[in-house]
């Protein structure tokens, strides 16, 4: 930990909820949370605890309903779409339990794609990138053409080419067995750490949470 | 675009790299509608520039005329006074002139009094050519097809050379060799007026009181006539234009639905959802001028197959030359490409629409289309109900427009309802089927037939066309028969060349045969339309056949006491006649007293009694008659009338002739409407192959666990083949009651419109059997792919549905 370093996520007082028939579910009711440079969170939680909409909020992919939100010092309260997209763009990388890969395009282009979308490109990092993954045969083949954990590490891989300070992860091992999931989620974390980015991890594995510098529990829409 | 945009889009077209086949189908779309549509405008832009260039050419366009009042003559007397009192005038002679089995335009004029209207008017003939020109036997140009149709013909020893940028089959000459080509004598057909003529000139009431100053717009125009025919081809390839985006429609959709998640990835990884909408846009663009460009490619070949038939029908119908040729014009290329690019836009617009609302944190699963067009229905019943409502409106307010908007209306309130009724069949179908697989098969083709409700609805659209044209020219042509044996009683036609050779040919027929029956005309406006009035003599061939449609009592006897006038049914109703109304005719009013139809032209004609056609019109042409004898002696009597007066063969023609070239006018007439059927057809069958062949990709779903449960691959590739079959067939049956609809509205509606009469339908169930076999033909075509590449599917795909990596 470096408690020295900036603060990359600042939540206070977060408020979600969602609609429902029996109107609005309260999801975050009040979350707290500070997060700084260099640093991995895991944030763990019952199905439905609402890990991943409070991932969802810091990566902007949804709003807050209340409380104070700023993620790498944008913000997320005032940001409309456009600003919310260009910091995903250019300063978050993001991991997905269903990988999330462009099925259309190539190993090797889907591992590129983010880092060219920022304008960052570095087809020297990519490759090693890709060997550090052990992905450097798989290049030329389409998604569908790998196994879970080769999708899942081309995800990896994609979400850190362009070296972005923050790393959003929702259960990155959650489709894969057992050994896969602590092979992918060991690499992952040693390559964040390679890079100095705050990692904020969503997992139901309390043995991989256990890998990271810090662990928040969510329950009842609050972290213990 | 940016660096950003061109990689999203790159991100985006890639999906085609993997989906060739949704792609080609995706083009095909595109490029069949513009090619259908473009095609037919490429012919509509042709003929219109042949009317303007015939006008152009004749003097017709821009200057005015003068012409002999109704009863009156024009003669070269009346153009010498003219010049004498100051006016510069050049005289025009405008007929037909027989050339083997047809007949070609014959153009008189004088040259060096053109050249002062204008350098078009003169411009036909060079000044080294002049006095072969003006010379007899003289000196003619025409087009190479016209040098071609004039071979063998009399022409009584003129030169005929080829010249370009003449008006389509037009012979143009000196007009004193017009005259004695037409037997004219001294008649003028008019005289073309310069716009600019010397101050101080005596009037021309004065100078030539019998003429009338005519201008442009009082004369006939060709393209007003033909008005209703283009409108006509417009109608279907507006029609093909719609049954083609629905193939667009069908591949647009399925791409979005197939690229939800994608969309979603981009903008999780910071692609804002305006710029993923404006790539998203731009794909369809650049995708629709490809297509678009290669439609218009298609739609030349279209139209340059197409042509012909439309020259031979224009000219048949409505005398109105049309070159068979076809020039590019950037008219129709542009409306090609603009109609390429609206209809990819309106095929796109759902999907970019649902993009746009499209949650982003919504699950990743490509929605099933059934799901989809489920909730569809409800909304197709709105739209139906809505059109079914605008259709009463439309047809009040009128006019050929109007006809067919009403038309567009029921078509596609009934393409709406389509899927409606095929969804409740089904649920109705559904209750009552027993056993296992039938219950299956029934429940997915319920799902399935949403996914195909596009393609079905293209393939409905394109029956019901059929059913409803071909039901048209069916009843045309029965009717149009039965017109003809009325109409052409007479054994013997015969047509003379000169006046004094019509007097002797009667003199010498008189003796032998059991009636002669003068077809004298003169052309005469009828209640403000260019029209004809006719003499006929009081003779049972006309008591007996003549095709009454509604009289007075005693009609004939008023017409031949020349107290009354009967008229054509397009006159009767354009003007709004009833029986006892009176009509105007130069010499007099005479009360209407019966109405007859009359389906060889849409212009309006009367017939009064032949004592009071002579009074009344001394200087019409009275050369041709109809000669009745003894069948049996037509042939050899017609032989000794060739012989005797030295007539051209085309000269005596008997009724089978005349029949067989009226019904050849008529065959060629429809062909082209023929040939857009049947490309309809086409087009909605590869409609059908495009929403089996993009649903076969997402329907392993569905299939993996029937497979699994036991059905072979085999099995499952017929059951797929039987459901499209099935659907086929019940989308026929559907169609049929809407065909009839549609050929009611055409007989009824669009008919009297465009043309002024009204045919009775008479309903042909062999063309409703034979189209029903080419809808399931068609459905076969499209469904074989599909199944064989099911039957031959590998396990390991099958099971890939079961497996966690997909």
């Amino acid at each position: 930990m470096s408690s020295g370093k900036a603060e990359v996520v600042s939540a206070r007082g977060i408020v979600k909820a969602f609609p429902s028939a029996a109107g609005p579910v309260a999801v975050l009711n009040g979350v707290d949370l500070a997060l700084r440079g260099g640093e991995s969170l895991a944030v763990t939680g019952e199905s439905g605890s609402g890990k991943s909409t409070l991932l969802h909020l810091i990566g902007g992919l949804d709003v807050t309903d209340g409380g104070a939100l700023a993620v790498l010092g944008t913000d997320l309260r005032t940001a409309d779409d456009r600003a919310r997209a260009a910091l995903r763009r250019e300063r978050i990388g993001m991991i997905f339990q269903q990988f999330n890969l462009i099925p259309s395009l190539t190993v090797a282009a889907n591992l590129a794609f983010q880092a060219r979308l920022a304008g960052r490109h570095d087809p020297a990092r990519v490759a090693a990138l890709a060997g550090a993954l052990g992905l450097s045969q798989l290049m030329g083949r389409y998604p569908e053409q790998l196994s879970g954990g080769q999708q899942q590490r081309v995800a990896i891989g994609r979400a850190l080419a362009g070296q972005p300070p923050l790393v959003l992860a929702d259960e990155p091992t959650g489709n894969l067995d057992e050994a896969t999931g602590d092979a992918v989620a060991a690499l992952m974390l040693d390559l964040v750490r390679q890079q100095d980015t705050t990692l904020v991890l969503v997992t139901h594995s309390l043995r991989l949470a256990a890998l990271c510098d810090r662990q928040v529990h969510l329950h009842a829409g609050r972290l213990a | 675009m940016t660096g950003r945009a061109r990689l999203v889009l790159a991100a985006l077209m890639s999906h085609w790299r993997r989906r060739p086949l949704q792609l080609a189908m995706l083009l095909a779309g595109i490029m069949l509608a513009t090619a259908l549509w473009s095609g037919v405008q490429a012919v509509n832009a042709e003929a219109r520039a042949s009317y303007a260039e015939a006008a152009d050419r004749l003097g017709t366009g821009t200057l005015d005329r003068l012409e002999p009042a109704p009863g009156a003559v024009l003669t070269t007397a009346d153009f010498v006074a003219l010049r004498r009192a100051g006016w510069i005038v050049s005289p025009l002679v405008e007929g037909r002139l027989r050339a083997g089995e047809g007949r070609v335009a014959l153009l008189g004029i004088e040259p060096a009094t053109r050249v002062a209207l204008g350098p078009a008017e003169g411009g036909a003939v060079a000044e080294g050519d002049l006095l072969a020109f003006i010379t007899p036997p003289g000196l003619g140009f025409a087009d190479a097809e016209v040098i071609r149709e004039l071979e063998g013909a009399d022409l009584g020893g003129l030169t005929v050379a080829p010249r370009e940028g003449l008006p389509p089959d037009t012979l143009v000459v000196d007009v004193g060799i017009a005259q004695r080509l037409l037997n004219l004598g001294e008649r003028l057909t008019a005289l073309v007026v310069a716009p600019e003529q010397p101050p101080g000139l005596a009037p021309l009431e004065q100078v030539a009181p019998h003429l009338l100053r005519k201008a442009p717009q009082d004369r006939a125009d060709p393209e007003a006539l033909t008005g209703s025919f283009h409108l006509n081809l417009t109608a279907f390839a507006l029609l093909s234009f719609i049954v083609g985006l629905f193939i667009t429609q069908s591949a647009v959709g399925l791409a979005f639905e197939q690229r939800r998640q994608v969309v979603r990835t981009l903008r999780a990884l910071g692609v804002p959802l305006a710029e993923v909408l404006g790539v998203m846009a731009a794909e369809l663009a650049i995708l629709a001028l490809v297509a678009g460009l290669a439609g218009i490619l298609l739609g030349w070949a279209v139209a340059a197959a197409l042509m012909p038939g439309v020259a031979a029908t224009l000219s048949g119908l409505y005398g109105a030359e049309v070159s068979g040729a076809l020039a590019l014009r950037p008219v129709w290329v542009l409306s090609g490409l603009g109609m390429a690019l609206a209809g990819a836009g309106l095929a796109g617009a759902r999907g970019l629409l649902r993009t746009a609302r499209m949650p982003l944190l919504a699950a990743g699963q490509a929605r099933p289309w059934a799901v989809a067009a489920a909730r569809g229905l409800r909304r197709q019943v709105l739209g139906a109900g809505a059109l079914a409502l605008a259709l009463p409106l439309c047809l009040a307010w009128g006019g050929l427009v109007g006809g067919f908007a009403a038309l567009a209306c029921g078509l596609l309130a009934a393409a709406l309802l389509l899927p409606v009724v095929l969804d409740a069949g089904l649920r109705w179908l559904a209750g009552r089927v027993r056993g296992v697989l039938a219950q299956w098969f029934v429940a997915d083709t319920r799902q399935q037939s949403g996914g195909l409700s596009l393609a079905l609805m293209a393939l409905m659209l394109a029956l019901a066309a059929n059913i409803g044209v071909g039901t048209m020219v069916g009843s045309f042509r029965s009717t149009f028969l039965g017109w003809l044996d009325q109409r052409l009683v007479a054994e013997l036609y015969v047509n003379a060349r000169t006046e004094p050779e019509a007097r002797a040919i009667r003199d010498w027929l008189a003796p032998q045969v059991d009636a002669i029956l003068p077809i004298w005309s003169a052309e005469v406006p009828l209640r403000g339309q260019p029209g004809r009035v006719f003499g006929v003599v009081d003779h049972p061939t006309y008591r007996d056949h003549w095709p009454i449609l509604r009289a007075r009592p005693g009609a004939w006897n008023e017409v031949a006491r020349g107290t009354g006038v009967l008229v054509n049914e397009q006159l009767f109703r354009r003007a709004g006649l009833s029986l006892g109304d009176s009509l105007d005719l130069p010499g007099g009013a005479l009360p209407v007293v019966g109405v007859y139809s009359d389906y060889g032209n849409p212009s309006p004609q009367a017939i009064i009694g032949q004592d009071l056609f002579d009074a009344r019109f001394p200087e019409a042409p009275r050369l041709n008659q109809a000669v009745r004898v003894d069948p049996d002696r037509a042939a050899a009597l017609a032989e000794a009338l060739r012989d005797r007066f030295d007539l051209p063969g085309s000269a005596v023609t008997d009724q089978a002739q005349v029949k067989a070239v009226s019904l050849r006018i008529f065959e060629r007439t429809f062909s082209v409407t023929a040939a857009l059927n049947v490309l309809t057809l086409g087009v909605a069958g590869i409609a059908l192959l495009t929403g089996l062949l993009t649903l076969a990709s997402m329907r392993l779903p569905q299939l993996a666990p029937v497979w699994a449960a036991g059905l072979t691959r085999r099995r499952l590739a017929r059951l797929e083949l039987a459901r499209t079959l099935a659907l086929a067939a019940a989308t026929a049956l559907y169609a049929v009651p809407v065909g009839l609809g549609l050929a009611w509205m055409l007989l009824a509606v669009i008919n009297v419109e465009a043309f002024g009469w009204r045919l009775p339908m008479q309903i042909s169930p062999e063309l409703i059997a034979r189209l029903g076999v080419a809808a399931l033909a068609t459905a076969l075509a499209a469904g074989a792919l599909p199944a064989l590449r099911l039957a031959r599917i590998t396990p390991s795909q099958l099971l890939r549905v079961f497996a966690d990596e997909r």
